[in-house]
């Protein structure tokens, strides 16, 4: 494991994937992420933990720009994004997911995955139609068949189960050519059979992809990441690989909550 | 999204439809050549440019008619009216691109300004653009003309036909109309269509798929605004004259009811919403009359119509039909497995 890791990172290269510089969000007077500095290398897998109101979605609503920090600076891939759109970041190799799936509930499961195809490749305002041997279209096919959902390409999203939504969910963060996804709970609501299929997915996924995954259930988190950041009220509390995260006895008393009321 | 079936009973109503449509001269009189269809077409297509914005965008825009009647105007100024000192005179092939041209960025550039609104803002500033184009159109007289504006503006006689003859205008606007709703139908199934529906869906989420989506939506106020100046020449060659009153605050609501009227759900919406309201329009004076009430009261009429289908059917008269369509086929699969293998139906979601 150690060494498929390093394998991983040193083929990647040295240049961080991404790099947040004190990097504080306020709402009005309340400040929802406070000063957090966090390097993620490239290809480097990690998990994100915390308490409900610990900043894990804010901080990635700030690195998507959805909610641009009000300080700090972030970059990607070397490049300062700080000031971009959204939808500019998207194009420079960073996906995500939403922890409530955020679909197109009157379109078919192919149409909402050929969006996220074509969002990410040229012709955005074409006015022809995509034949099915498009390049695209074709990159729609595999992308349903690669996450399990060929049966049900011509489905509207609103007739799937909440589990195929958070399927297609995933499928939408992979179109394309990703570097860096952030996967915002991944794994709410799935069964657990659902829940293996997710860490297989996760765990599949090509050695030059990395993610940051925000998850709450410890299992499944500990098993999809090299790292672990553990955030509290706003802040990074701490960092390192699950083993050191699993066994750290502040953060056992504080966040996992081994004592004798926790069972 | 509801494409039509190959072989299925709505393509063969489709095809009489359109087969009615092309032989109507053969059996209408001028007077439903020029008056209604013409004149319905040319609505229907304005309308259908909001049904575009709208349906397929969740952009209400109140700046169609006006994209309409500045394209109109344009015609009269670059090309023949009667009022000679202000009209240039320019041969039709250079007058109607430029009009088409200049209306269309005027269309754009009330984009611009309404798309970073939601809802009632949208709604209110491009009222605003409009209610701004009709008073500039009746004060300004070196341009414009003020309030009498241009008569006497006339179709170019291309291939020596007279094109404001009923049957060659029929025609006309038949081709461009029916060229707009195919127009629309197909880009509705493209990239360019299908990211517009996910923008009125989702916007945010299509940010975060790498779509611009304020460059979407003006993009869409383009094209929407082209299929409107189109439509905006056709109206000045069929009314012979363009005045503010042409596009004034009433025919700029007159559009909205008549998409909304129509259902915004399909691009066939706003066509029947026209027809509708030219007939309404046409006949309800005389129906008011011959009910021995004041003829003048046909707003009146067209009012409580409008009222009617907001009330019971807010997705329109095609909400409407697909409910009675629904109905049906509910009764047929409640009937015996017999009953339905005759039909031929198999009694599940088409």
């Amino acid at each position: 494991m150690r060494e498929a890791i390093a394998q991983r990172l040193s083929a990647t290269g040295n240049a961080s994937a991404l790099e947040l510089r004190g990097v504080s969000r306020y709402f009005g007077a309340l400040s929802a992420i406070e000063d957090v500095t966090l390097t993620v290398g490239a290809g480097e897998r990690r998990a994100v933990l915390g308490s409900n109101g610990a900043g894990k979605t804010t901080l990635f609503n700030c690195i998507t720009g959805d909610h641009p920090p009000t300080s700090g600076t972030i970059r990607l891939f070397g490049e300062d994004i700080t000031d971009f759109p959204p939808h500019e970041r998207i194009r420079r190799g960073l996906r995500r997911t939403y922890q409530i799936s955020l679909l197109f509930g009157g379109l078919a499961v192919i149409d909402n995955i050929y969006l996220a195809c074509r969002g990410v490749a040229r012709a955005r305002y074409s006015m022809v139609r995509p034949r099915r041997d498009d390049a695209v279209m074709q990159a729609a096919f595999d992308l349903a068949h690669a996450v399990h959902l060929d049966d049900v390409e011509q489905t509207p999203v609103s007739e799937l189960s909440h589990g195929q939504q958070r399927q297609l969910e995933i499928a939408l963060a992979l179109a394309g050519a990703p570097r860096l996804i952030l996967f915002d709970e991944p794994a709410a609501g799935l069964s657990p059979t659902e829940r293996r299929d997710l860490i297989t997915i996760l765990r599949t996924l090509p050695d030059h992809i990395g993610y940051i995954v925000i998850e709450h259930d410890m299992d499944v988190a500990l098993q999809v990441s090299d790292q672990v950041t553990l955030m509290h009220n706003g802040r990074i509390f701490r960092e390192g690989s699950p083993d050191e995260i699993e066994s750290d006895p502040m953060v056992q008393e504080i966040y996992l909550g081994t004592g004798p009321d926790h069972g | 999204m509801s494409g039509m079936q190959p072989g299925g009973p709505r393509t063969a109503a489709a095809w009489l439809l359109g087969l009615i449509l092309l032989l109507m001269p053969a059996f209408a009189g001028d007077f439903v050549l020029f008056q209604i269809f013409g004149w319905a077409f040319i609505l229907g297509m304005i309308a259908l440019s909001l049904m575009f914005l709208a349906g397929y965008g969740g952009m209400v825009s109140l700046v169609q008619m006006s994209v309409a009647g500045c394209a109109a105007y344009m015609v009269a100024i670059f090309g023949d009216s009667a009022i000679t000192q202000i009209s240039l005179g320019w041969p039709w092939w250079i007058t109607v691109p430029l009009a088409i041209a200049i209306a269309t960025l005027f269309g754009t550039l009330a984009g611009a300004l309404a798309v970073r609104t939601q809802g009632i803002y949208t709604i209110m500033i491009t009222l605003a653009i409009a209610s701004a184009f009709f008073y500039f159109t009746r004060q300004n007289y070196v341009v414009f003309n003020g309030f009498s504006g241009f008569n006497g503006v006339l179709p170019p006689p291309l291939f020596g036909v007279d094109w404001r003859q009923p049957v060659p205008f029929y025609y006309l606007a038949l081709f461009f109309a029916a060229l707009a709703y195919f127009l629309v139908l197909y880009v509705s199934r493209a990239p360019f269509g299908l990211a517009l529906q996910g923008i009125r869906d989702n916007p945010r989420r299509m940010e975060a798929l790498g779509f611009n989506v304020v460059m979407h939506r003006i993009a869409a106020y383009a094209f929407a605004s082209a299929i409107a100046a189109v439509a905006g020449v056709l109206l000045v060659w069929l009314n012979a004259q363009v005045s503010p009153g042409t596009a004034g605050i009433g025919p700029v609501i007159d559009i909205l009811i008549i998409a909304v009227v129509g259902g915004l759900g399909r691009p066939i919406g706003p066509f029947i919403g026209a027809i509708i309201y030219v007939l309404l329009r046409t006949f309800a004076l005389d129906f008011l009359v011959s009910l021995g009430l004041s003829g003048e009261r046909f707003q009146l009429l067209i009012g409580a119509g409008f009222l009617v289908i907001v009330f019971w059917s807010p997705d329109g008269v095609l909400g409407l039909w697909d409910r009675t369509r629904e109905r049906i086929a509910s009764r047929d699969r409640q009937r015996s497995p017999l009953y339905r293998a005759i039909r031929g139906q198999t009694g599940g979601p088409a």
